[in-house]
């Protein structure tokens, strides 16, 4: 497929900002949505809207139909075991406040340890920062090395008979680095610690197998793969979902309930208090087929390679930048970087009145801008539907505001 | 020069510059050329909350008027400060709580702003009024 026939299916990308055309590089923090997508939410609303699992009426068993479909296809993309493993949530951050709670309640007690890594987003850290007050648990924090890439090493080190569960992105969405989350698992699982994987990047830029993985838990957010916002998926093994008990109460999570307490439902309903987005979550699944199309498709991976290698190379030739994340092996399109002598934030004013889209700012890891000594970076972050031609205005027209602030 | 004359050069000023990068480079302009600003007066008392980048704001008060001192470490928004400096500086206490703060309107900077800057410049033109009260 032709990038030019990809980027048709998303009308957006064809609209101006300050009369410039627009260039949208802040995927990261949400992807734009295809025809497809926005189609089919449409189509719900207006012809299958109806409560789930509950009613005998045909709208109700056509909206449940439609309901599981999708929970079958989100199986299959993460190649999980069975669809009682899939469970539905507003996004990848609920999912891990889910997790945090659920697994924290059932296996968290006093002066037992959290390991997380220096470099998550905000929602994989607050969660488990809120677990360890509530247990008067130890949060630890696992470090970077100088290419940005986790410091593997001390992993074992940090590990204890006390550490309940690990949790760590699978691609960090400011230094844009696959992590190691093979090898992490593995050496977890020696010790019997589950391990959690943030997905929220991951699913966009990397293939998902979560047996192969052998994760215990792989969240991520449907609007930054395509789908509807509010949209959200958690995997997780069923031992661990079986044993962790209900996050909310009401609503179909329920199997018998009486004034003196009630028996959760059997997976994955007992996770999935209230009214569903019913509207929103059947997105997924024409959301996640463009995605492996785009990925599986030569042309258009052709062009992302052109993209990463030609960014990549400016950024990292250009001594007034300083670009976090270097390892280029395991590197993917999202770029976090600093300029000498500008603020992140003048940058991102100006290129915006250039029609470049960029985000600028802490990006929810302020841990991380701690790490790096920085107040804030600048990030471009890319999508299949992105043009060589695009990453050039940007590089060019980054030059015209560097030249413009220094 | 009066509140009013000093708002209405500011006005000219921009209204010179049809693009707004154009109005950029003569807010850069105008940060970059912001007197400089006492490490001292850094506080946390001084520090505007509600930016992205850090803004410090202080006055000293000489025959009932107010003057402003400011800075920041992104360059517009120095740009957009002294704009506001410049204009409020010399300015009663009463004429700044007469004040409507519209001239900035009037030159579209509010409108022309990313929301987080927008809500920005509310916490500078916010700080200023309370001087005024």
């Amino acid at each position: 497929m032709q990038v030019s026939e990809l980027r048709a299916q998303f009308p957006i990308l064809s609209r101006t900002v300050y009369g410039k055309k627009l260039v949208y590089l802040d995927n990261a923090a949400t992807a734009q949505r295809p025809l497809s997508v926005v189609d089919l939410q449409r189509e719900s609303a207006l012809e299958a809207n109806a409560n789930l699992h509950r009613a005998v009426h045909s709208l109700a068993g056509e909206a449940t139909e439609i309901f599981e479909d999708t929970r079958r296809a989100v199986q299959a993309f993460l190649h999980a075991s069975a669809p009682e493993e899939i469970v539905f949530t507003a996004g990848a951050t609920a999912a891990i406040n889910l997790v945090a709670f659920s697994f924290g309640e059932a296996f968290v007690k006093e002066a037992d340890e959290v390991l997380v890594t220096v470099a998550e987003h905000h929602s994989n850290l607050l969660p488990w920062q809120m677990l360890c007050a509530r247990k008067k648990a130890v949060l630890k924090v696992l470090d970077i090395c100088e290419n940005g890439g986790l410091d593997i090493e001390s992993l074992q080190k940090s590990l204890s008979q006390r550490t309940k569960i690990v949790a760590i992105s699978h691609i960090s969405n400011v230094l844009g680095l696959v992590n190691p989350v093979r090898e992490i698992v593995r050496i977890c699982h020696e010790k019997r610690i589950p391990v959690l994987v943030d997905g929220a990047q991951g699913v966009v830029h990397a293939p998902v197998d979560v047996q192969e993985m052998d994760c215990d838990f792989y969240v991520f957010s449907g609007h930054k793969v395509y789908a509807a916002t509010g949209t959200g998926v958690l995997y997780g093994k069923r031992k661990w979902l079986e044993l962790m008990p209900p996050y909310m109460g009401g609503g179909e999570m329920i199997e018998s309930v009486s004034l003196s307490g009630f028996k959760p439902a059997p997976l994955p309903a007992k996770f999935e208090a209230g009214t569903q987005n019913i509207n929103g979550i059947p997105t997924l699944k024409p959301a996640l087929e463009l995605a492996l199309q785009m990925r599986d498709d030569k042309e258009i991976q052709a062009e992302q390679k052109a993209i990463f290698d030609y960014v990549y190379d400016r950024l990292m030739q250009d001594d007034r930048i300083v670009l976090y994340g270097t390892d280029r092996a395991n590197k993917v399109p999202l770029f976090s970087f600093a300029v000498k002598g500008a603020h992140h934030e003048d940058l991102a004013l100006i290129l915006d009145k250039m029609g470049v889209a960029l985000r600028s700012g802490q990006m929810c890891a302020e841990p991380l801008m701690d790490r790096l000594g920085v107040t804030g970076l600048l990030r471009a972050s890319f999508a299949p539907y992105n043009t060589l031609e695009e990453a050039k205005f940007f590089i060019e027209s980054l030059d015209k505001a560097i030249g413009m602030l220094v | 020069m009066t509140l009013e004359e000093r708002k209405q050069q500011v006005i000219e000023d921009f209204s010179l510059y049809d693009e707004w990068l154009d109005k950029y480079a003569y807010l850069i302009d105008l940060g970059k050329n912001l007197a400089p600003f006492p490490e001292e007066k850094k506080t946390e008392d001084n520090l505007i909350k509600g930016c992205q980048s850090r803004v410090w704001l202080d006055a000293e008060e000489k025959d009932g008027c107010l003057f402003f001192q400011a800075d920041s470490d992104a360059v517009i928004t120095r740009g957009i400060i002294s704009l506001l400096v410049s204009v409020y500086s010399g300015c009663s206490r009463d004429e700044i709580a007469a004040d409507d703060f519209g001239f900035l309107e009037e030159i579209g900077l509010r409108e022309n702003l990313s929301p987080t800057r927008a809500n920005g410049l509310v916490s500078m033109v916010e700080r200023i009024k309370e001087y005024g009260r």
